[in-house]
């Protein structure tokens, strides 16, 4: 099976962002700095980066948050290991 | 626990450690769910002896430096062991850090020798500035089979057959080099000594002992002052266990405190939040008559644990809560930046005690600590067993600079007499912190503000304006300056701390979006620990000496002067 689209890995990471922190998807958009829109901390990020590895079925070390702070790179990240 | 008084270095006590409790658990390392490593101190002995070889035939000198840049694991504990039984000087850097930064400060300690872990040397090589690399000798861990390393050695084949000698050190040698600040350009390299250490440690486990069987959970990175101390130095010379992590997610975290059994853990108040976080969830969850027993529980434990913490009966009377924290929890250590009461509150209430310190890095680890006796959500405790804490210049208020006198401070600087001398003057080290002893006249220190010009984030970090400055090198402005937000209009309390951007604009120059966007773009380039959290426009030119520095108390006093908290616009 192909890999999904990097536009569609982006979406779904929205859409994981959105319900995971309680927000309306539309108010999240990809160059968003996760950290300041869904006011959160790094600890929270991490949380959400668990989620985002059981929907994708994909391990990440934390470390590859390191540095990341909009769901653009994020998706990127996530995008190289599927 | 070891007698630390026989001992002049932390190599020689940690030797002696190693061959003391052989049969017991030293060291367990876990990635997620699966148990990766787990040491005796018999086996952790094994595994330096080759390292100790190898550094002993690389000519490892009596006062070389070798500096580490990794997360938290067991080669990080087995390298640093083995630097100081080669009688070298440990430089522990901050893992988070750019790859700029980390040459930076291994060019500004000197250091000979760098263990790193692959991704951070990946990034490092993969860096600008890499051809500034100092270190004469890299060792990397868990490189992948065929990476190019770039002349470093792999960690795992850097290894030497036969016995090393322990190469002997004085109490006033110096230990460790570790950096409080210093990234943007004046790095402050604190100078620690093995008596600094090996006093700071005894002081602590007086209090807190430990022993074989204490499981204690590293969360805190280990290069960071308290984990250094009481995630490594502290039970390795009392016998006991340090639990450490590879992922720092919280449900990984709340895993190991049952699989493990925890007996302590040190956190930064962002973890105890987070922890406090998805407790109150839960109970959130719980339906009204199970939550109303509950809230009744907490409040009868409440009450029966007012004078001092009963363990035995708080898990007698909250189980379930007990439980979800492995059953053995002594006591939460916290520390490293400000902390809501109310949430140490919460976690007392609970029958988890809780006990909230203060220190810095210039002063070893802790200059004072809560001895729950009793319990105290509003200050940071008392001081230490040989640590003098003064409060100078009192207002009238009480409250004052923060000021510390023991074996435990730095000697100095690195290379910087100039900063030495104003930080510690007439042997007392001056904090910048400002604070009182609480009238009960029970010596509790209570903590109200800085002096300084610089913030701690909840996760722990020192952040100094002028560190973060460069991020905005260039920007199309006439001038620009970054100050806390508390410096410029001082305040008696802690906590909400952040950064601003005074920004100078040219002549007839409007504030446009895309100056915001461009003040936006470079803050993002910044780790997120380190962004500005507002700015603000002055409408003159700053205040300079003959040498063109902006005088930065001067600026600071006008715009405290001349403007309100509300005119910074957020970011």
């Amino acid at each position: 099976m192909s890999a999904p689209t990097i536009d569609h890995t982006l979406d779904e990471i929205l859409k994981l962002a959105a319900s995971h922190f309680k927000v309306p998807r539309e108010k999240l958009t990809p160059d968003d700095d996760f950290f300041k829109t869904l006011g959160i901390d790094s600890l929270q990020a991490l949380d959400l980066l668990t989620r985002i590895e059981h929907h994708f079925r994909i391990e990440l070390p934390d470390y590859e948050l390191q540095g990341v702070s909009d769901f653009r790179t994020l998706a990127n990240r996530i995008q190289a290991r599927l | 626990m070891l007698d630390l008084r026989q001992y002049a270095s932390l190599g020689a006590a940690l030797k002696d450690a190693l061959e003391r409790w052989p049969n017991e658990t030293c060291l367990i390392e876990a990635d997620r769910d699966r148990e990766k490593v787990r040491l005796t101190y018999s086996d952790f002995r094994e595994m330096a002896r080759p390292l100790c070889r190898a550094l002993e035939d690389a000519d490892f000198k009596s006062g070389d430096r070798a500096a580490i840049i990794m997360t938290n694991q067991s080669k990080w504990l087995i390298s640093a062991y083995s630097i100081f039984f080669c009688g070298g000087v440990l430089v522990p850097l901050d893992f988070k850090l750019s790859p700029a930064e980390h040459l930076q400060l291994l060019a500004h300690s000197k250091a000979r020798f760098l263990v790193v872990e692959y991704y951070l040397w990946r990034a490092i090589t993969q860096s600008p500035e890499f051809s500034k690399l100092t270190a004469e000798i890299v060792l990397v861990t868990e490189a992948p089979a065929g990476a190019d390393l770039r002349g470093a050695y792999r960690w795992e084949e850097f290894r030497r057959k036969g016995e090393p000698q322990l190469v002997p050190r004085r109490r006033e040698d110096t230990a460790c080099i570790v950096y409080s600040s210093g990234t943007g350009g004046r790095p402050k390299g604190c100078v620690l000594t093995h008596d600094s250490y090996l006093e700071q440690c005894a002081a602590l486990t007086a209090w807190y002992p430990f022993w074989p069987g204490v499981r204690y959970l590293s969360i805190l990175p280990t290069n960071h002052a308290i984990d250094f101390m009481v995630g490594f130095i502290g039970p390795f010379v009392c016998g006991a266990c340090v639990v450490h992590l590879r992922s720092l997610r919280p449900e990984f975290v709340r895993d190991a405190f049952v699989r493990y059994r925890i007996t302590y853990v040190s956190l930064v108040p962002m973890v105890l939040k987070n922890l406090e976080r998805g407790l109150r969830a839960k109970f959130d969850e719980l339906k009204p008559r199970t939550r109303w027993m509950l809230d009744r529980l907490v409040g009868l434990n409440r009450m029966l644990t007012r004078r001092r913490p009963r363990i035995g009966l708080s898990r007698r009377l909250l189980p379930q809560v007990h439980k979800a924290f492995g059953g053995e929890l002594q006591a939460l250590i916290v520390g490293g930046a400000f902390t809501n009461p109310s949430t140490m509150q919460f976690f007392y209430d609970l029958g988890i005690p809780v006990s909230c310190g203060y220190g810095l890095t210039e002063a070893c680890t802790a200059v004072t600590l809560n001895d729950l006796k009793p319990f105290r959500a509003d200050t940071v405790g008392k001081p230490l067993p040989g640590s003098e804490v003064r409060v100078l210049n009192p207002d009238s208020d009480g409250i004052g600079e923060v000021a510390v006198r023991s074996r435990a401070v730095m000697s100095h600087y690195l290379d910087d007499p100039e900063q030495t001398a104003q930080t510690i003057v007439e042997g007392w080290l001056l904090t910048g912190d400002l604070g009182r002893f609480d009238a009960d006249g029970r010596g509790h220190l209570q903590l109200f503000g800085r002096k300084k010009n610089m913030i701690v984030t909840a996760g722990g970090k020192n952040i100094y304006p002028e560190d973060i400055e460069s991020a905005f090198d260039g920007l199309p402005v006439k001038e620009y300056c970054v100050f806390a937000e508390n410096y410029l209009w001082p305040q008696k309390t802690l906590g909400d701390e952040m950064l601003v951007l005074v920004l100078r604009l040219e002549q007839n120059q409007q504030f446009d979006d895309r100056l915001r966007e461009e003040i936006i773009t470079r803050n993002r380039g910044l780790a997120d620990f380190k962004r500005v959290g507002g700015y603000l426009v002055w409408e003159k030119d700053f205040p300079r000496t003959a040498s063109l520095k902006i005088k930065r108390g001067e600026l600071a006093a006008d715009i405290g002067a001349g403007m309100t908290r509300a005119r910074v616009a957020e970011m």
